[in-house]
C-alpha cells in the first residue's frame, strides 16, 4: 500500500504549551486508523494541522503521490486536495434542508461562477439520492436539518463527507452521544467507507475502536506512543501507564 | 423535474405583479390631468423606488451572506455622484457654447472648456478640471464610471477585509471607517468634485430643457421600477438555488463551508461587488429625481438608516427589506415635508420634523425586541411555518460583540 499522508516532525505550541511534539504518522491509502489519547494528548489539534485549521511551528505535511505540501494552503484548498473532515460536534447547516445539505458537499466545481452557472444535473440528483441511502436518511431529504436527531445529524455529516468523494476522512469522535444501534450503524459506515478510501477515526471509547478492528496509534502528549493492533497497544505497559490504567 | 426560478419564489411574481401595477397606476393618475399627483411626488415616489433596489441589495449583502455593510450608501453616493459629474458637465456645456456664440468671434473649444470650469468650479474658487472629471464630456463613459468605480473600490475592499478573515462587528466598522473616509474626502474642496456644494442642478437633463418635468418624471419613475424588478430577479436567482445554499451556509457557518472546500472569501468578494454595482446604479437613478448631491448623502449615518430599514423589514426575505424601504421613504417625506401635523401638548409642541427621527429610532428598538424576524416574517404566519428557523443563530449582534466567555473556544 503506498503512502497517502506522511506527517513527519510536526511540533506546534500554544503560549509555550507544547500540543503537538514532533510528531509523525503515516496513513496509506485505504486504510482505517483509530488515533486515541487521554483529554490533551493532542488529537484534534492533529487534524487541525493536517486540514489548515492550525499552522504548524515546524515539520513536514506531505500529500498523495506528488508529495504535496499541505502546510501553508488555505483549508479550502486542502478539502479540494481530497480531504474531509468531520468534526465532533455535529456540525450540518440545520437551516437548510437535508439533500441542500448533501448538494452543498457533492462534488463539483467549487468557484462562485462555475456555482452561480451550475445547474442541479440529473447525476447530482442521483448522487445525493445513493448517499442518502446509504446513512439511512431517504426520507428524510426535504426536511431540514435541524429537525434530525443527534444521531441522524452526525449520518448526514458523514454523508456529506462522502458527497465530497475525499481520498481521506478525519472523523473526530463519531460515536459520541450516540445510542448502542446507532453506534453500529455507524461502525458500518466508517468500515465501508475504508474499502475506498482512507479514514482516520478519533476515538474515546474503546469498545467503538475494537469494534472498528483496525490498526490503532495512540498519542500522548502530542507524540505517537504506541501503534500497532488494539491488543498490541493495550498491552504495552507505557500505553496502560499513561491511559489506561488510570 | 427542476422547477424554474419563479416557480421556486413566488414572492417574485407578485412582486413583479405589485410594481408593474403601481407604476401604471401612477402615469395614469398623473397623465389624466386630474392633477391628482404632482410631479414632485412622482419624483418622491421615484426615488423611493430606487431606495427599494439598494435595500434588496442590503438585504442580499446583509440578510444572505451575513456581511453587515456600512458602506452600500456610500457606492450608492458614487454612482450618484458619477451621473452627476456628466449631468452637470454637459448642461454647463450647452449653456456656455450658447452664450460665447453670441460673441462677433466664434469661441474656440479651449474657451468652451475653460467656461465650463469656471461655471462648474467657481464655487469653490477654481477653474480647472481635476483628474476626476476626465470622462465627464462623455455619457457612455460616464455610465460605465457608474459601475466601475464603486465595483473596483468594493473589490479591493473586500479583497483587503475578507482576504484577513475580518467577520462580524469589526468587518461592519471597517465598511464604516471607508464610508466616512470617502465623505470627508468629498467635503474638501480639493477633491475636485465641489466640496460640500456637491453637484446640483441635476433635474435639469442636457439638451432636454423643452421636455416638462412630468413628463421625465415619469420616465424616471418606469426606469426606476424596471431597475428595481431587473434587480429583484437578479437577486432572486443569485440567493435561490446552490449559490443561495453556499452563501447562507457562508452565513450560518463560515468555518464549515471552508472544510467542505469552498473558497469563502471568493464567495463574500462576488456578494459584495455585486451588491456594491447594484447600489451604484440605483444611486444613479436617484440623484437625476432628487436634483442634488453632496458628501453628506454618504455619511455614514445613511448607510446606517439603511441597514435599519433592512433590519425592520425581515433580513433574509427580498421582499420585506423592499416593503419597509418604501414605507419609511414615504413616511419619512411625510413627516419632514410638512403632512403630519405638530402635536399641541400645552408646554411644548411636537413637531415632526424634528421628532420623526425618534419615532423611527423607537420603531427600530421595537422591532428588534418583539419581532426579531421584522415585518416581513408577518408572511411566515400564512405558509406553515418550519420548525426550524431559517437561520442558525439569533439576529442579534455577531458573537464578536460579546464577551467572550471565561476558557470558551472560539
Amino acid at each position: 500500500m503506498s503512502t497517502l499522508l506522511e506527517v513527519s516532525g510536526v511540533s506546534v505550541s500554544f503560549d509555550g504549551f507544547r500540543a503537538i511534539n514532533n510528531l509523525s504518522l503515516s496513513i496509506a491509502d485505504r486504510e482505517l486508523r483509530a488515533v486515541i489519547g487521554p483529554n490533551g494528548a493532542g488529537k484534534t489539534t492533529f487534524m487541525d494541522i493536517i486540514t489548515g485549521k492550525t499552522r504548524a511551528d515546524s515539520g513536514t505535511v506531505t500529500w498523495g503521490e506528488r508529495s504535496i505540501s499541505l502546510l501553508g494552503l488555505r483549508e479550502s484548498a486542502i478539502a479540494q486536495q481530497g480531504i474531509g473532515r468531520k468534526f465532533q460536534r455535529p456540525t450540518v447547516f440545520e437551516a437548510q434542508s437535508v439533500a441542500e445539505n448533501l448538494h452543498l458537499a457533492l462534488k463539483n466545481p467549487r468557484g462562485p461562477f462555475a456555482v452561480l452557472r451550475g445547474r442541479r444535473s440529473n447525476d447530482d440528483t442521483a448522487r445525493v439520492a445513493a448517499i442518502a441511502d446509504e446513512i439511512g436518511l431517504s426520507d428524510q431529504l426535504p426536511r431540514r436539518a435541524g429537525e434530525l436527531s443527534h444521531g441522524q445529524k452526525q449520518w448526514l455529516e458523514i454523508g456529506m463527507l462522502l458527497a465530497q468523494e475525499p481520498r481521506l476522512l478525519l472523523v473526530d469522535e463519531p460515536a459520541a452521544g450516540m445510542t448502542p444501534q446507532e453506534r453500529e450503524h455507524t461502525t458500518d459506515l466508517l468500515k465501508r467507507a475504508a474499502e475506498t478510501r482512507a479514514v482516520v477515526v478519533v476515538e474515546h471509547d474503546m469498545e467503538f475502536v475494537r469494534r472498528l478492528n483496525c490498526k490503532v496509534t495512540v498519542l500522548h502528549e502530542g507524540r505517537v506512543l504506541a501503534e500497532g493492533s488494539l491488543d498490541h497497544v493495550t498491552a504495552n505497559q507505557e500505553v496502560i501507564d499513561v491511559y489506561l490504567g488510570r | 423535474m427542476k422547477p424554474g426560478l419563479l416557480a421556486r419564489n413566488p414572492s417574485v411574481l407578485w412582486f413583479l405583479a405589485v410594481l408593474a401595477v403601481f407604476a401604471l397606476l401612477v402615469t395614469v393618475l398623473s397623465q389624466v390631468g386630474l392633477g391628482l399627483i404632482s410631479t414632485s411626488f412622482i419624483k418622491v415616489l421615484g426615488k423611493t423606488l430606487c431606495l427599494m433596489l439598494v435595500a434588496v441589495a442590503m438585504d442580499v449583502v446583509w440578510g444572505y451572506c451575513g456581511i453587515l455593510s456600512l458602506g452600500h450608501m456610500a457606492f450608492f453616493g458614487i454612482g450618484g455622484y458619477a451621473i452627476g459629474q456628466w449631468l452637470m458637465y454637459a448642461r454647463t456645456e450647452i449653456i456656455v457654447a450658447g452664450s460665447l456664440a453670441a460673441a462677433p468671434i466664434p469661441p474656440t473649444p479651449q474657451e468652451i472648456a475653460e467656461g465650463i470650469g469656471t461655471q462648474i468650479f467657481g464655487v469653490v474658487g477654481s477653474s480647472d478640471f481635476p483628474m476626476v472629471w476626465s470622462f465627464a464630456h462623455s455619457l457612455p463613459l460616464q455610465l460605465l464610471m457608474v459601475v466601475l468605480v464603486p465595483g473596483l473600490l468594493a473589490l479591493v475592499f473586500g479583497w483587503l477585509a475578507f482576504r484577513s478573515r475580518v467577520t462580524g462587528v469589526y468587518l461592519s466598522i471597517l465598511t464604516q471607517a471607508m464610508t466616512l473616509a470617502l465623505s470627508l474626502w468629498l467635503f474638501q474642496n480639493d477633491s475636485g468634485l465641489r466640496g460640500n456644494n456637491g453637484l446640483s442642478g441635476l433635474q435639469n437633463l442636457p439638451g432636454l430643457d423643452h421636455v416638462s418635468q412630468d413628463l421625465i418624471a415619469i420616465v424616471f419613475l418606469w426606469a426606476a421600477a424596471l431597475a428595481l424588478a431587473l434587480g429583484y430577479v437578479l437577486f432572486a436567482w443569485v440567493t435561490s438555488g446552490k449559490m443561495g445554499s453556499v452563501i447562507r451556509a457562508i452565513r450560518d457557518d463560515e468555518a464549515r463551508v471552508r472544510f467542505l472546500g469552498y473558497g469563502v472569501e471568493g464567495y463574500k468578494l462576488f456578494v459584495f461587488t455585486l451588491t456594491a454595482v447594484i447600489a451604484a446604479l440605483a444611486g444613479a437613478l436617484y440623484y437625476p429625481q432628487a436634483g442634488i448631491i453632496n458628501p453628506a448623502e454618504l455619511a455614514p449615518i445613511a448607510s446606517i438608516y439603511l441597514a435599519v430599514w433592512v433590519a425592520i423589514g425581515g433580513r433574509g426575505r427580498l421582499y420585506g427589506a423592499a416593503i419597509w424601504a418604501a414605507f419609511v421613504s414615504l413616511l419619512s417625506s411625510w413627516f419632514t415635508g410638512g403632512g403630519a401635523p405638530p402635536i399641541n401638548l400645552g408646554v411644548y409642541t411636537i413637531l415632526w420634523t424634528d421628532w420623526w427621527l425618534v419615532l423611527l429610532g423607537l420603531t427600530f428598538v421595537a422591532v428588534t425586541l418583539f419581532f426579531p424576524k421584522g415585518i416581513g416574517g408577518l408572511f411566515d404566519l400564512i405558509p406553515p411555518r418550519h420548525l426550524v428557523p431559517d437561520r442558525v443563530g439569533d439576529f442579534g449582534p455577531g458573537t464578536g460583540a460579546r464577551r467572550r466567555e471565561e476558557g470558551a473556544e472560539e
